[in-house]
């Protein structure tokens, strides 16, 4: 499994990088083999303030639906909009071009207190 | 939880394995779509040895089948099955299966894998001239060799000339070095193919010679998650999704399998249904707006108020389009008519199309 050591990790499955002052968000590695074919991204709060846990939207593959959260506090700015003629994407290259959302965390220090990647590993037994 | 016989080949190809009825089943191997353009364009080979087989045997087994039934298995002449479904006495549907003539005395009925019990108790209750009845699901094999490439592929492995069994007809043969493989040209993905039932023991013997065979043309193992998908597409029917103890034949559009030519469970208060009109039809429909139609989603009116659900629905692979089934009233089942899916407390456009599902036109 690609489980990269410069970002951090959810319980959700989801990883978060700092660019700058906003935050690109996808599914891990572990989510994309788990979710299968990824088909469709949907966000439906975009500018809304969301909490930390919070559902910002949904990912669908052929088979099943899942919740999309927000890592920490904040605002979704944009969607990758390139995900909606590619879905795929989020299986091909779930660190890359399949990002989902960049957001803007109310608090940067948040995402210091996420899983680091030798804790990640451990949640999801890899 | 019962194991199938080849759980282990299926784990050495990477499958994803889920239980399904009780039984640890392969959904998908490399993924879903794979697997679904692999049976559309060439061959795939699916394991369902979790579905129930029973064999009915004695001079009162057609009568046993007739009363329980809906199809109208006098037809039937050695060597043709027929689809058929079990209906209750309320109105609902117990299961659906295929009905297969082995002889004039011989029947071998397969159900669905989470019907079994209840199947199997029903027609022990409906037994009352002493047929003997045989349960040997957990002793057979169950291979689905589907799509355009599935015969040529199986025809290396037998004798009997394939071409000449033709839809809804099967022949027991000697195949791939085994004795008694009953084959049969069925299958629930709309590509064509047959279905192969063998002894438990000759599984791995089986499995090799058709994935060997099947080489050239590319054949990819297939989990149930793409065998869903395939029968979506062709608005094939899936018990406990379309059809379920409270949804009649009728409904479900399974007229054609209910015959009132005999008589058999219910039979009398179908009839009535059949004259007055059903109050609800089993319709497809693709999604006009964005987004994937799932079971339990209600659809609606388009203001809000609920007129059905969804009995099935996915992304579908072949046609790039989000596509579904649901029970809708009559006067908004016909093509073209609008209705809405309610998803996630969004009111999305959807349009009632025949099935089974083609593109859009203008695609």
């Amino acid at each position: 499994m690609n489980l990269p050591e410069d970002i951090k990790y959810t319980k959700d499955h989801e990883w978060i990088r700092m660019d700058g002052d906003l935050a690109v968000v996808g599914v891990t590695d572990y989510a994309q083999g788990e979710l299968g074919d990824v088909v469709f991204v949907e966000v439906d709060k975009v500018g809304e303030d969301i909490g930390a846990g919070e559902s910002f939207g949904s990912i669908e593959a052929v088979k099943t639906v899942s919740d999309l959260f927000m890592p920490v506090s904040g605002t979704v700015e944009e969607l990758n909009s390139a995900l909606e003629d590619n879905p795929e994407a989020v299986n091909k290259d779930p660190y890359g071009e399949g990002w989902i959302v960049k957001i803007r965390p109310r608090d940067a220090s948040e995402v210091e207190g996420l899983l680091s990647v030798a804790e990640y590993k451990q949640l999801t037994g890899a | 939880m019962k194991n199938i016989a080849l759980a282990d080949t299926h784990i050495s190809l990477g499958a994803k394995m889920v239980e399904f009825a009780g039984y640890l089943m392969p959904i998908q191997y490399e993924g879903i779509r794979e697997e679904h353009h692999a049976v559309r364009n060439s061959v795939g080979v699916f394991d369902v040895s979790h579905m129930g087989e029973f064999i009915l045997k004695g001079d009162d087994a057609l009568d046993l089948v007739q009363r329980t039934c809906s199809n109208d298995a006098a037809r039937l002449t050695d060597g043709r099955a027929q689809y058929s479904c079990m209906p209750n006495e309320t109105g609902g549907i117990i299961d659906d299966l295929i009905v297969y003539r082995i002889d004039e005395k011989t029947y071998m009925l397969v159900v669905n894998a989470s019907n079994i019990k209840k199947d199997w108790d029903w027609l022990q209750k409906h037994n009352t001239k002493n047929v003997e009845m045989h349960d040997i699901s957990a002793k057979t094999t169950l291979l689905a060799v589907q799509g355009p490439a599935a015969t040529g592929v199986l025809q290396k492995l037998t004798d009997i000339d394939l071409g000449s069994i033709k839809y809804y007809h099967f022949a027991k043969r000697a195949f791939a070095g085994c004795d008694n493989v009953l084959i049969s040209n069925t299958g629930y993905t709309g590509s064509g193919g047959f279905e192969l039932y063998f002894e438990k023991g000759d599984s791995q013997k089986i499995w090799d010679a058709v994935m060997a065979a099947g080489r050239e043309a590319g054949i990819r193992p297939c989990g149930l998650g793409a065998r869903d998908t395939l029968r979506l597409e062709m608005g094939f029917c899936l018990y406990g999704n379309d059809i379920d103890e409270t949804t009649s034949p009728l409904e479900a559009g399974l007229g054609w399998i209910t015959k009132f030519t005999k008589a058999f469970t219910n039979a009398t208060a179908l009839k009535a249904q059949k004259e007055q009109g059903v109050r609800r039809k089993l319709a497809g429909f693709i999604m006009v707006d964005k987004g994937i139609p799932r079971q339990g989603y209600p659809i609606t009116d388009g203001a809000g108020a609920e007129i059905g659900r969804v009995t099935s629905g996915t992304q579908s692979p072949s046609l790039g389009i989000a596509i579904g089934m649901g029970y809708v009233p009559p006067e908004k089942a016909a093509p073209g008519s609008d209705i809405h899916i309610s998803i996630r407390d969004k009111q999305l456009k959807a349009s009632i199309v025949k099935t089974p599902f083609d593109k859009p036109p203008g695609e």
